[in-house]
């Protein structure tokens, strides 16, 4: 019931006629250390965890550590409230999850990692999002996570999911892949268009650098899951219409990992180049640090 | 290639803002209290690297406060460790060694007094998603991660104490799946890590003492 790549897992999805999330929760039971009633309440207890991190900041903004964040959901979901938003429902909702997230994160608040910590406001945002505009109970959320879980599991075995190891292309561009796939199978799409639209959501952020501003997580961490939302949510639209990504996700996984490792080490999660090394980015630090 | 937990990928569950530097601190500080048998007085920790440079940022430093007082990845009162450690009488403080850089970039040591007296200096590792491992216990190089049930055993290196304790284990139906054994000089100190499937009982561990070269045992349950 195992698998390392996307061809062996829609092989298995096809030979066992079940969706990602059902193989992925099978291997889970056969291969991890729990048993399936305890697989079952680990996940629901992460999708609470999401859920709270996604909201709490709509009611009480939080300011970071750093100082750098705070507040971004409430913005957006003010301009949401007065039917000002430009991007529609869904999106605008994902924008707003997304930046919540960031915001608990980023003031030492409880969030679930997803790949990472500085992308974890991707995959909640994709999911409540949709959840919200079409009904979807948690059950169905929990699927949701098995999904994403078997995207970012191959990512790890085949790439990498760290900034430091491979950019920002690695973490938001993996967590957008998670997101992508796993709505696709929300919305009735099937395995093949999961890994299409996790495909063409790797693709669009190919070669995306990590420079967090003074090394935190905060700047420009927390619009990148904005973008990496947004990412998941076109590229799962794209893939639902039929539309495939030119490179298959196996070879795009590889392309990822490949640019990743050509990335200069000021450009992965260092702080000493890109956003970081920029005169602002800079005087932050100085005025963060001393 | 190895088995990945859905729940590493989805996971861990944690106080942010970041996995290898708050997390990961959390769960170094954890592991490396578990070596105590008594309650813990007072502990210095030694940032070095990225660690010694962002600590304050990332909230490193209440994590492995947080960590040494038993609290998990995703205890909100990592939050407030500092308040929580003073009003417990736990003595702590924080120095930055950023001098030594041929390091793990995420490193920290620990040293750690208990009520007894007992003073352990242990070194761990943030290796990334939250995952860590320990490195040095008392200046000897060791690799333990926690992962498994597991079996620290002190011992002099001295000939026939590796067979004696494994002949306990498997007197007590205790898998060995990895045994690693580091020593820092001949005959000197020498430290026996036994990761284990199946938990390893108080019993055996006290068989296991009865052996006149071993000096200390440090028994950790898988998380």
């Amino acid at each position: 019931m195992d698998f390392n790549t996307a061809q062996e897992l829609i092989a298995l999805c096809k030979k066992e006629d079940k969706k990602i999330c059902e193989i992925m929760r099978l291997r889970e039971i056969v291969y991890g250390e729990s048993n399936a009633d305890e697989v079952e309440a680990k996940m629901m207890k992460s999708l609470g965890i999401m859920k709270e991190s996604a909201h709490a900041p709509l009611k009480k903004s939080m300011k970071s550590m750093g100082g750098m964040i705070g507040g971004e959901a409430q913005k957006l979901e003010q301009r949401r409230a007065e039917g000002k938003s430009i991007c529609g429902n869904v999106l605008t909702k994902a924008l707003i999850f997304s930046q919540a997230v960031l915001e608990v994160n980023a003031s030492m608040g409880v969030i679930v990692a997803a790949p990472t910590a500085g992308s974890a406001g991707v995959v909640p945002a994709v999911i409540f999002a949709l959840a919200e505009e079409f009904d979807i109970p948690d059950e169905k959320l929990c699927d949701a996570l098995f999904t994403a879980g078997a995207v970012g599991s191959i990512l790890m075995k085949n790439a990498s999911v760290s900034g430091a190891e491979a950019g920002c292309q690695a973490e938001i561009g993996s967590a957008a892949a998670m997101a992508a796939a796993a709505a696709v199978e929300l919305m009735g799409g099937t395995p093949e268009q999961s890994f299409e639209a996790a495909a063409i959501a790797i693709g669009n952020m190919l070669g995306l650098v990590c420079d967090p501003i003074a090394g935190l997580v905060e700047a420009p961490c927390q619009s990148r899951n904005a973008a990496g939302a947004s990412n998941a949510l076109t590229s799962a639209e794209m893939a639902l219409a039929g539309i495939k990504s030119a490179i298959p996700f196996n070879e795009m996984t590889d392309a990822m990992y490949r640019v990743g490792k050509k990335l200069p080490m000021e450009l992965r999660e260092t702080a000493l180049g890109g956003c970081a090394a920029t005169p602002t980015g800079c005087a932050l630090k100085c005025r963060i640090f001393g | 290639m190895a088995f990945i937990s859905v729940f590493e990928v989805i996971g861990p569950n944690m106080v942010g803002p970041s996995s290898s530097h708050t997390a990961g601190a959390a769960s170094i500080a954890n592991l490396a209290r578990k070596l105590m048998h008594e309650k813990i007085k007072k502990v210095t920790f030694v940032l070095y690297g990225s660690f010694a440079q962002t600590y304050r940022g990332h909230g490193t430093d209440r994590a492995l406060l947080g960590g040494m007082m038993g609290f998990e990845t995703d205890d909100i009162r990592i939050r407030d460790s500092f308040e929580i450690a003073e009003k417990e009488g736990l003595e702590f403080s924080f120095e930055a060694n950023t001098v030594e850089t041929d390091v793990h970039p995420n490193t920290v040591d620990m040293i750690i007094e208990d009520v007894s007296g007992r003073v352990h200096t242990v070194r761990g590792e943030s290796i990334g998603g939250g995952k860590v491992r320990l490195t040095r216990i008392d200046g000897v190089k060791v690799h333990f991660t926690g992962e498994y049930h597991s079996l620290i055993v002190e011992h002099k290196d001295h000939p026939g104490v590796i067979a004696y304790v494994t002949t306990v284990l498997s007197k007590c139906k205790v898998n060995i799946a990895y045994l690693r054994v580091y020593r820092e000089t001949k005959g000197g100190v020498a430290y026996m890590i036994i990761e284990s499937d199946e938990e390893i009982t108080k019993a055996t561990v006290d068989e296991i003492e009865k052996n006149p070269f071993v000096k200390d045992t440090m028994l950790i349950k898988r998380k």
